[in-house]
């Protein structure tokens, strides 16, 4: 995978690395500077494996207080700042530059306040996302965006990228669960956005900050709402002779008013891939829905019963209610052993696009085509209460012409969700993946309005650099700034 | 210029703003003119309306989105979306009746413009979290879009929450794409009587983290409780503590009787049916106990908790008669008028207990002297006036309508 072009760094920041972790050193505790190689090495990448560059050096503060002399003495000194949660990011939103530093904010983990009356706790944003939920659980309470990586990503990385997740369709992503934002600017100052309360007062600035890929600032503390969990939660599993098929029944389950916590859909390649791997004796047909409500155990029976009703005309192949935990449980086995099951048998390369639901067959019909087209298998998963989908490409990584036949793959499919009235990233980002594909969603006139936003909050343009827009446009597009 | 304008496509919009920002004449936007009473008065040199914008331009209730071209009427977006059984779920309030502008023809573009959400807020989110795409032009006259018409979108930086409760000082929405939601089968009202404000809004907080999914949670207090609309309840003579329970009908009873006997050791708990329940939500969705006086209105959003606090600090300064919405979050407190509506000693109590405070309702006058919305801090004051500037380098958009600067 190359076809992304990452620019050359500035030779002259890179031969000052020795001045600059030791300038580093005296601005935040020494031991949270690493410039050694070896240790620069764990930060190379993130879960875009494909493109890998060394860091300058890489700090891990302990406060908000180090994150702003950190980054006052880079604004000062023109040198380039990335970002960095988890590194769990799919669309190399965390990638390093070599003449960048990274700051992590790993070690900023803490649970400050957790309050139950008022629905809300503050975090330091290295905590994890499952991080949230597992220190409220005790009291049945939960932070609701809950992006696959859960368990090792960060609400930094959450809100850089405005996670989503499988529940999104009823809970929302991070910008509709975040309340407060302490955070940093490049010249470090900090600001504080929002609070304890709803709806900050003048312009939504938190808004514009989730979702910035890290460009705008470092968010060091968030104010979250955290939810009182549902009595419970329980699956059914709907298998059709045709994703069109499929796919109507999501439509008229929604169209009868019922908002399921999880509609997920797998096509018939990814359905062998998982029960191969995991056993759950998903039946064999061409695609397969797994639809979650939540509710007391009657409503529950109740509403997956109106749904089976709702999915008889769409004549289902297989339609398996679960009863208890242990069959909701293996009802979800093989859709949460998905990308580790495909990864078992390939390497593959997940995309992550958006299409309205109604287009769904015939965007599937398309992808195999594109897939077919560059000799390329590939298995479909798709969040389809919300549209958002994610084809896995299946491809040998030491083969690197295969490799690229998939990332080109993967970028064609992305126009076709474009072009299908949906969008090129639900919930991974634009990163460096998508970078060059911007102008398949954006004219330069959208695309300068966005970067203008950069411009207010970084004048230098100094953090996460070469990512989310084109390289070629964003002197033309300031230059009327 | 002439004074009064009405485009009809978004290229006429952006000939006209690109003219205005070349001539430096500043302009008021308007939709239907039902809020152009709230925030500074402006001197503007011509009015700029969306109404020549009008129609549902795509609707797919199986994939609950809607788009509309920014001045259509929110009646005709709720008749049609009632149609197909679906609703704008963030109950978009009506202040016509409050702030005396024309009730019938709020604009959806108003509506995300000015970030206005109603009781089910707590529960589903704001205006801005429904707001999935849009089309605008900016004081340059460019014509830009953000967003899409999917549920998930997170490609480019998100301007539809930059732009929404911008009160129309950042650009001008032409067409607004938002998620819709069913309407309820059913609906169930709870009440406590004769509360007073800190044990009510400990009901609602309390409300609020059971399972059961309440989707609003007011309080009122008992001056206002005696301009209700609802006769059975303005009888009542004492404070309402009121709970809202939405769902299919074999749901809502379950959780009525669950919630009721979560509560019970506040009190008695009364109930409204369903249609009584309908017509009680629908008049606060109009903020009917706040209407027919002339008497200055705050909107203040804080930590459900401190509400009553807040409420307590006020009232050692003035007269203040209060409407707890949001869980106790979001009280709207009517003062007793005095040259600044209040201003000084409101702004002190949030400076001490957090949140921020918005003058919904006061003359002219008093609008034009005191800050009508929340002063911000200077980093975010800075960061505004920036961003004003990106988008508005001529300063002609609704210039001073929300703050003074910019």
């Amino acid at each position: 995978m190359a076809l992304v072009k990452l620019p050359e760094p500035d030779r002259a920041i890179v031969a000052r690395r020795d001045a600059i972790a030791q300038d580093l050193r005296r601005l935040v505790d020494a031991r949270a500077v690493i410039s050694d190689e070896d240790g620069r090495r764990a930060y190379e990448t993130d879960a875009l494996t494909a493109y890998r560059r060394l860091p300058l050096a890489v700090v891990l503060p302990a406060s908000t207080e180090e994150v702003s002399r950190a980054l006052r003495y880079c604004h000062q000194n023109g040198i380039k700042v990335v970002a960095r949660g988890a590194g769990t990011s799919l669309s190399g939103g965390a990638l390093p530059a070599e003449d960048a530093v990274v700051i992590g904010v790993s070690r900023m983990s803490r649970v400050l306040e957790i309050d139950y009356v008022n629905r809300i706790a503050r975090v330091e944003v290295g905590v994890t996302n499952l991080g949230i939920s597992e220190a409220v659980k005790a009291q049945e309470f939960f932070y609701a965006p809950d992006p696959s990586s859960q368990l090792a990503c960060t609400l930094a990385g959450n809100i850089g990228m405005n996670s989503g997740g499988a529940h999104c369709l009823k809970y929302g992503v991070t910008t509709n669960n975040v309340l407060g934002l302490k955070m940093v600017l490049m010249d470090g100052e900090v600001i504080e956005i929002g609070g304890t309360h709803l709806d900050a007062p003048g312009y939504d600035l938190m808004g514009l900050v989730i979702g910035s890929e890290g460009q705008l600032g470092i968010v060091t503390e968030a104010t979250v709402r955290i939810l009182r969990a549902a009595e419970g939660a329980r699956p059914m599993l709907l298998g059709f002779d045709s994703s069109e098929a499929a796919g109507k029944c999501v439509s008229a389950i929604i169209a009868a008013g019922i908002v399921p916590v999880a509609v997920e859909f797998m096509d018939k390649p990814a359905i062998e891939v998982c029960e191969a791997f995991a056993k759950a004796g998903y039946p064999e047909v061409e695609a397969l829905l797994i639809v979650e409500v939540e509710g007391a155990p009657h409503e529950i029976d109740g509403l997956l019963a109106l749904i089976s009703e709702i999915a008889k005309p769409f004549g289902p192949k297989a339609v398996r209610i679960s009863q208890s935990a242990e069959q909701s449980a293996a009802i979800w086995k093989g859709r949460k052993a998905a990308f580790g099951a495909i990864g078992r048998i390939s390497d593959y390369y997940c995309m992550d696009g958006v299409i309205p639901l109604g287009k769904l067959g015939e965007v599937l019909v398309s992808i195999a085509h594109i897939c077919d087209r560059h000799g390329l298998k590939v298995a479909n998963i798709f969040h389809a209460g919300d549209g958002n989908l994610h084809p896995l490409i299946l491809f040998d990584a030491n083969d690197a012409v295969q490799a690229d036949k998939a990332e080109q793959a993967g970028h064609e499919i992305l126009e076709l969700c474009v072009a299908s009235g949906g969008c090129l990233t639900g919930e991974h980002g634009v990163g460096i993946e998508k970078r060059d594909l911007m102008r398949a969603q954006f004219n330069d006139t959208d695309l300068a309005v966005q970067m203008r936003v950069k411009t207010v909050f970084d004048p230098k343009w100094l953090l996460n650099p070469a990512k989310v827009f084109p390289l070629d446009g964003r002197d033309a597009a300031l230059e009327v700034a | 210029m002439v004074p009064n304008m009405r485009p009809v496509d978004e290229r006429e919009f952006s000939r006209l703003l690109t003219e205005a920002t070349a001539t430096t004449t500043p302009l008021a936007l308007v939709g239907g003119g039902s809020k152009e009473n709230i925030g500074r008065p402006m001197q503007t040199g011509a009015t700029l309306s969306t109404r020549g914008l009008r129609g549902v331009t795509l609707y797919e209730p199986s994939e609950m989105v809607m788009s509309a071209r920014a001045g259509t009427g929110l009646a005709q977006i709720e008749d049609a979306l009632a149609s197909c059984g679906q609703m704008l779920a963030f109950e978009p309030l009506s202040l016509a009746g409050v702030v005396g502008g024309n009730a019938e023809e709020a604009t959806i573009g108003g509506v995300f413009a000015t970030n206005l959400s109603g009781a089910r807020r707590v529960r589903v989110g704001a205006s801005r979290d429904h707001l999935l795409g849009i089309k605008a032009v900016n004081g340059r006259g460019e014509i830009f879009k953000s967003g899409g018409r999917v549920m998930k979108n997170v490609t480019g930086y998100d301007l539809c929450r930059g732009i929404a409760g911008s009160w129309g000082t950042l650009a001008v929405m032409c067409e607004v794409t938002f998620k819709v939601q069913p309407i309820p089968e059913d609906t169930a009202t709870l009440i406590l009587l004769g509360l007073p404000d800190e044990i009510a809004v400990e009901v609602l907080c309390d409300a609020m983290a059971t399972p059961y999914e309440v989707s609003a949670a007011v309080h009122l207090q008992p001056t206002l409780v005696a301009r209700l609309w609802h006769e059975p309840l303005r009888r009542q003579g004492q404070a309402v503590t009121v709970l809202r329970l939405e769902n299919f009908a074999k749901s809502v009873a379950y959780r009525k009787e669950r919630l009721a006997a979560h509560l019970k050791a506040y009190g008695e708990i009364h109930e409204l049916d369903a249609s009584n329940s309908l017509a009680f939500w629908g008049e606060l969705r109009q903020l009917s106990v706040l209407q027919g006086s002339d008497a200055p209105l705050w909107r203040i959003s804080t930590a459900p908790s401190v509400g009553p606090k807040v409420v307590a600090a006020i009232s050692a300064y003035m007269d203040c008669k209060a409407f707890y919405d949001w869980s106790g979050g979001l009280v709207w407190a009517e003062v007793l008028a005095t040259t600044d509506a209040g201003a000084a000693d409101v702004r002190r109590v949030i400076a001490t207990h957090g949140g921020h405070a918005t003058l919904i309702r006061a003359e002219p006058q008093v609008r034009a002297a005191v800050e009508v919305f929340q002063p911000l801090e200077s980093g975010l004051e800075k960061l505004s006036r920036k961003l004003k500037s990106t988008f508005d380098p001529a300063g002609i958009l609704n210039p001073g309508r929300m703050y003074t600067t910019f």
